[in-house]
C-alpha cells in the first residue's frame, strides 16, 4: 500500500505533498473552522439585508410610480455592473473618507457588500416574479379596497414568491460564495483564513482544496434545496 | 349612487367611451348589453376606478372619484366585483379568500369575518368547499365563491363583468340563479352580460352600447321589444335567433 503511494509522485513533493496534509491538519483546521464561523455570519446576516432590499426595491421597480421606480432602476444598474470587488473596496477606503471616521468593522462591510450587491440580483428576480402574477390579482385586491402596498404584501408577493424561491435559492448560493471578497480588506472569513495559513507556511495546495470543500458544504444543500423547490413547483 | 357624466376613455388613439352620461339610483339592477369590443367593460370598470377615465366625473356613493385625492380604497370597500376570470387568490383558501379583505381592509374581527362568510358560503351552495384551494374547484364553483367574496364585503353596489362568459355551458346556470337570487335584495346591480334570459328576468333597466356610446335605455321590454336603433335591432337578431 505504502509503496503504491510512494509511487505517486504529487503525493511526495510539490503543492500537494503529505507533509503538507499533516501540516494542515495539524495546525491550520481550526483557523479555518473560525473563518468557516465567520463566513457563515456575513453569508445569513448579508442574505436577510439582501431579502430585504429585494423584495422592497423589486416591488418598486414593478410599480408605477415613477420616482420609486426610477430609484429602483438606478439601484439595480448600479450594483449589477460594477464589481462586487470595487464595492466593498469602496466602502472599506471611501467611506471614512465622505463621512469623517466612519470606519465600519469588517464584517459589517461583507454584511453591506453581499447584501447590496444580492439585494439588486434578488430585485430582478422578485420584479420578474411580480410581473408573472397576472393583473387581474393585482385588480381583484384593489376592487376590494386594499392599497397598492397593501395589494402587494398580501395578493401579488406571496404569489411571486412562490415561483422565485428557486431562483432566490440559488442567489444564496453565490452570495455564500462571494462573501470571500472580504478576505481582500482582512475580513476574517474561510477565505481570509484559508489566504492566512497558507500564505504563512506555503501550503497552499492541501488548504485550498479544504476551503474549497468547506465552501462546497455549506453551499451543496442549499443547492439540492433549490432543485427541490423547482420540481414542486413545477409538480403543482 | 353612481353617476357618470360626461365621461370619455381613450386608449392611445381609440376612443373607448365617448361622453357617457349615465345615473344609475340605489337599488337598481342594470345590464349592460353590447359587442365585443363595445366599452362595456372599460365602463364597468370605470365605476370604480379600475379604470381612470380620460374626461367627465364619476361619482359613487356621493363620493366624487375622479377628484383630486379621492379617497378611492375607501369607496371601493363597499362596491364589490365579480370578474370574468373569477380572480380569486389562488394561495388563499376558499374561507381565507371571503376573509382576507374584511379582516385587513376593513378592519372586522376575525371571527365575525368567518361567521359571515360561512353565511356567504351556505348561499352560494358551497359550505363544504370552505378549506379547499381555487384550484380544486370547477369554474362555476369558483365564480360562486366570488361572489361570496364580494359579498363578505357587505357592498352598497355590485359590479359584475361579464361573470359567465369564462364557463362551460351546462356552470352557466348555477351562477346565474346565485346573482338573480341577489336581485331581491337591495343591493345596486351593474351586470355586463350576454344572458338574454337574465337580462329580461332580473333586470329592472337594460342599457345597449356600441361604440362607446349608450344606443338604448330603458326596461327590458323596451329593449327586446321596441328597440330604437337599427344597430340595436341587427345585434338582437345575430343574438336572439
Ligand atoms: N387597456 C387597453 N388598452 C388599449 N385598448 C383597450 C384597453 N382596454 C380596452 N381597449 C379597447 O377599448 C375598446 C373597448 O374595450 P372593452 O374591453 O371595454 O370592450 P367590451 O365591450 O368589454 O368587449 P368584450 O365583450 O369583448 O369584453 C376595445 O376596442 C378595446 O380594444
Ligand atoms: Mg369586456
Amino acid at each position: 500500500m505504502s509503496e503504491f503511494f510512494a509511487s505517486i509522485g504529487f503525493l511526495q513533493e510539490g503543492p500537494f505533498a503529505v507533509p503538507r496534509w499533516e501540516a494542515l491538519f495539524e495546525k491550520g483546521m481550526d483557523t479555518l473552522w473560525q473563518g468557516a464561523a465567520t463566513t457563515l455570519l456575513v453569508a445569513s446576516l448579508g442574505l436577510a439585508l439582501a431579502l430585504v432590499l429585494g423584495i422592497v426595491i423589486g416591488v418598486m421597480s414593478a410599480s408605477h410610480w415613477r420616482i420609486p421606480r426610477a430609484f429602483a432602476r438606478g439601484y439595480v444598474e448600479f450594483f449589477q455592473n460594477t464589481p462586487l470587488l470595487i464595492q466593498v473596496f469602496m466602502l472599506y477606503n471611501a467611506l471614512p473618507l465622505l463621512f469623517e471616521g466612519l470606519f465600519l468593522p469588517v464584517v459589517t462591510i461583507g454584511i453591506l457588500g453581499v447584501g447590496m450587491y444580492h439585494g439588486a440580483y434578488i430585485a430582478e428576480v422578485v420584479r420578474a416574479g411580480i410581473q408573472s402574477i397576472g393583473r387581474g390579482q393585482l385588480e381583484a385586491a384593489l376592487s376590494q379596497g386594499f392599497g397598492y402596498v397593501g395589494a402587494m404584501r398580501y395578493i401579488v408577493v406571496p404569489q411571486a414568491m412562490r415561483i422565485v424561491l428557486p431562483p432566490m435559492t440559488n442567489q444564496a448560493v453565490s452570495l455564500i460564495k462571494n462573501t470571500s471578497v472580504i478576505a481582500i480588506i482582512a475580513g476574517g472569513d474561510l477565505m481570509y483564513a484559508g489566504d492566512s495559513f497558507a500564505g504563512r507556511f506555503g501550503h497552499y495546495g492541501p488548504t485550498y482544496v479544504m476551503v474549497g470543500l468547506i465552501y462546497f458544504l455549506m453551499c451543496f444543500p442549499l443547492a439540492i434545496l433549490a432543485r427541490r423547490l423547482e420540481e414542486r413547483l413545477r409538480a403543482d | 349612487m353612481i353617476k357618470l357624466t360626461g365621461v370619455s376613455k381613450h386608449f392611445g388613439s381609440h376612443q373607448a367611451l365617448k361622453n357617457i352620461d349615465l345615473e344609475v339610483p340605489a337599488g337598481q339592477k342594470l345590464v349592460v348589453i353590447g359587442p365585443s369590443g363595445s366599452g362595456k367593460s372599460t365602463l364597468i370598470r370605470c365605476m370604480n376606478m379600475l379604470e381612470k377615465p380620460s374626461a367627465g366625473q364619476v361619482i359613487v356613493d356621493g363620493v366624487d372619484l375622479t377628484a383630486h385625492r379621492a379617497p378611492i380604497a375607501k369607496v371601493r370597500q363597499s362596491v364589490a366585483m365579480v370578474f370574468q376570470q373569477f380572480n380569486l387568490y389562488p394561495h388563499k383558501t376558499v374561507l381565507e379568500n371571503l376573509t382576507l379583505a374584511p379582516i385587513v381592509v376593513r378592519g372586522v374581527s376575525k371571527d365575525e369575518a368567518t361567521e359571515t362568510a360561512l353565511q356567504y358560503l351556505e348561499r352560494v351552495g358551497l359550505s363544504e368547499k370552505k378549506d379547499k384551494y381555487p384550484a380544486q374547484l370547477s369554474g362555476g364553483q369558483q365564480q360562486r365563491v366570488a361572489i361570496a367574496r364580494a359579498l363578505n364585503m357587505h357592498p352598497k353596489i355590485m359590479l359584475f363583468d361579464e361573470p359567465t362568459s369564462a364557463l362551460d355551458p351546462e356552470m352557466i346556470q348555477e351562477v346565474l340563479e346565485v346573482i338573480v337570487g341577489l336581485a331581491d335584495s337591495g343591493i345596486t346591480m351593474v351586470v355586463v352580460t350576454h344572458e338574454m334570459g337574465f337580462a329580461k328576468e332580473a333586470a329592472d333597466r337594460v342599457i345597449f352600447i356600441d361604440e362607446g356610446e349608450i344606443l338604448e335605455d330603458g326596461t327590458p321590454i323596451h329593449f327586446f321589444e321596441n328597440p330604437q336603433h337599427d344597430r340595436t335591432k341587427l345585434f338582437l337578431s345575430k343574438i336572439l335567433r
